[in-house]
């Protein structure tokens, strides 16, 4: 989602108070954003503390920053800098993580983003946004210039190439109807959770949701999602992201305060930050259960424990 | 003849942000405060002494806070409060910014807003109470002078460096200045600061560090061997000088703006616990709040400077 994402930053380079900081990174990727921002395009070097900081600092005089890095960079190394200098002034600074969940694949796991939905949701004020397809990145970047508040922009790889029709850009879209359970699915994973859908019998085909924005009680679902939970009374959530903190214990945590949590729940998620190896992207999500054959399995076992 | 002001701020912060959680726009809020000193080359051996009354009345105002409030973090604040002072009523312009690193410091902070008339006695009354708006470390969202939530050190070299570098590409002429102490230069992030303030040679940054040798549980030089810290900042290839920090005419001088090539950095060398002999390079002095007999033998000492 790089290409997408320096297309429609480099766009903004217009608006005289966007201003766009790097960790050293973008080489090969964001030289589109270099040149339309000239002097606003600031390499801040290998020093993530000082670049989120300086980014607040620059917020608090009226500039809009977008703060980039591979993603553990941008919110794990930086913790304290986000809650204490951009969360707790309330500043509209854009951090950018790249290769959310196990997006660096063998790189290894220092460069893998698990946790980061849970951290940057628990901080008040902060918008977690999860593009699903190339497609959203425009949509999703427009948004943020008009959003008043801190956010966090998780780019990971959208694998279906515009073959999945998701209609107009909504935080919470349907995606796949079917006669089956609810499955619910955060971000670019949509693609997997299409497969296994298409690799189940009719009969037992889900309902397919993809959620885009974080957290749930800023961004709660829609009265049809919860309607297509009453009605089928079974929910999977997919995630590439640890369980705590992230969409499935959010969505779970929202739906039980309002008394509609559905009585078969079911939770596809990452488990370890390496287990038996290190391996690709791909290697990563068959490991931990969250590829379409993973689904799939999940998906026949619900239906076959509820018979 | 030297141009001669009242003391006073002309112009009063009205309270209206008070409880809110909006943070004030920065050119509204620096506009607020104005200084009733002349500059530095317009300085007089009456202004001096005139700043140095107003000094020893923040001084006592500061213990007399601290005291009542029950607080600690007392030593600090007295070996920053002449920088902080002359700084307020000489050299900073509306369009400047003044960046608190040092948050345990913001008791020297509120004391001089008091001095120009920015805060109450009442407002100072409240000082670290339930319901205040002036904690023990500062809260952006209590003075609009107050640009920054710090208290974590390490933070406010980069937010000022931020502020720097905002000027440049807006081409203003706006001077940032950021108080740290000497100990917070053991967080790594200060460094990374430093780096990128020389890198783009900002020439409208001055970093003041209270070199008062003391910390939270021993001296910069038992903890990290601090007692070259200006020639390790220096080594980061910026101007570093070294100013008597309890001097005011040496502190008006070194403050005033001079021309240059890149960031300053003045450190200030002074004494924690300033003004006070049983708390003078003392620990006590750092985390302790005073007890009655000491505030009593304090009130004398700082009477017998007046």
């Amino acid at each position: 989602m790089r290409k997408p994402f320096a297309q429609a930053v480099a766009a903004l380079a217009a608006c005289p108070d966007m201003v766009f900081l790097t960790g050293d990174l973008g080489f090969h990727a964001l030289e589109s954003v270099r040149d339309a921002f000239g002097e606003r395009f600031l390499n801040c070097g290998i020093a993530e503390q000082n670049m989120v900081s300086m980014a607040a600092g620059m917020a608090r005089d009226g500039w809009r920053p977008w703060v980039y890095s591979i993603a553990p960079f941008v919110y794990a190394r930086p913790f304290e800098q986000i809650r204490n200098d951009i969360c707790m002034h309330h500043l509209p600074v854009r951090l950018v993580g790249n290769g959310g969940g196990y997006g660096y694949g063998a790189q290894g796991s220092t460069h893998h983003a698990l946790e980061d939905c849970a951290a940057m949701s628990a901080l008040p004020g902060m918008r977690v946004l999860v593009p699903a397809l190339d497609e959203d990145i425009p949509e999703m970047v427009a948004k943020l210039m008009e959003l008043p508040d801190p956010a966090y922009f998780r780019l990971g790889f959208d694998e279906s190439k515009g073959r999945i029709a998701a209609g107009p850009y909504a935080p919470w879209r349907r995606v796949a109807s079917g006669p089956g359970l609810v499955l619910c699915v955060l971000g670019p994973l949509v693609w997997q959770a299409c497969q296994a859908a298409e690799a189940l019998p009719p009969e037992i085909r889900p309902e397919v949701w993809v959620v885009t924005e974080l957290p749930v009680r800023e961004v709660p679902p829609p009265d049809a999602f919860c309607d297509a939970l009453a009605s089928k009374g079974a929910l999977c959530v997919v995630e590439e992201h640890f369980a705590d903190g992230g969409l499935g214990a959010q969505l779970l945590h929202h739906l039980c305060l309002r008394g509609c949590a559905p009585h078969r729940v079911a939770h596809l998620c990452a488990h370890t930050y390496c287990g038996a190896g290190h391996g690709s992207q791909a290697w990563e999500r068959q490991r931990n259960g969250l590829d379409a054959e993973g689904i799939v399995a999940e998906m026949r076992r619900i239906v076959a424990s509820a018979s | 003849m030297s141009r001669r002001v009242d003391f006073e701020a002309l112009v009063f912060f009205p309270h209206g942000l008070v409880g809110s959680l909006e943070i004030a726009p920065l050119g509204v809020s620096l506009a607020l405060v104005r200084i009733g000193i002349p500059p530095k080359n317009e300085m007089t051996t009456d202004t001096i002494v005139q700043i140095s009354d107003r000094i020893r009345q923040a001084r006592q105002r500061l213990v007399r806070m601290h005291y009542e409030a029950g607080i600690g973090h007392l030593g600090g604040n007295l070996s920053c409060l002449d920088a902080m002072m002359v700084l307020h009523h000489t050299v900073l312009r509306p369009e400047d910014a003044f960046v608190l690193s040092k948050g345990h410091s913001v008791g020297a902070y509120y004391i001089v807003l008091w001095s120009l008339g920015l805060l109450s006695d009442a407002d100072l009354k409240t000082f670290c109470r339930d319901g205040t708006r002036l904690p023990g470390h500062p809260s952006c969202h209590a003075q609009p002078e107050i640009l920054f939530s710090t208290g974590s050190l390490g933070h406010g070299l980069s937010l000022a460096v931020g502020l720097a570098l905002s000027g440049k590409l807006r081409h203003r002429h706006r001077t940032v200045w950021c108080l740290m102490s000497d100990g917070e230069w053991q967080e790594g992030a200060c460094w990374e600061a430093l780096i990128l303030a020389r890198r783009n040679d900002l020439d409208n940054l001055v970093v003041l560090v209270d070199v008062n040798r003391l910390q939270g549980f021993g001296t910069t030089e038992d903890v990290a061997r601090f007692s070259d810290l200006p020639e390790r900042i220096a080594g980061f290839g910026v101007q570093v000088t070294r100013v008597p920090g309890h001097n005011v005419t040496e502190l008006c001088s070194a403050l005033s703006p001079v021309p240059g090539h890149g960031p300053r950095v003045l450190c200030l060398e002074t004494v924690k616990g300033h003004g006070l002999s049983f708390f003078e390079n003392r620990m006590e002095s750092h985390y302790l709040p005073l007890t009655e007999t000491q505030y009593l033998q304090a009130r004398q000492e700082l009477a017998d400077l007046a």
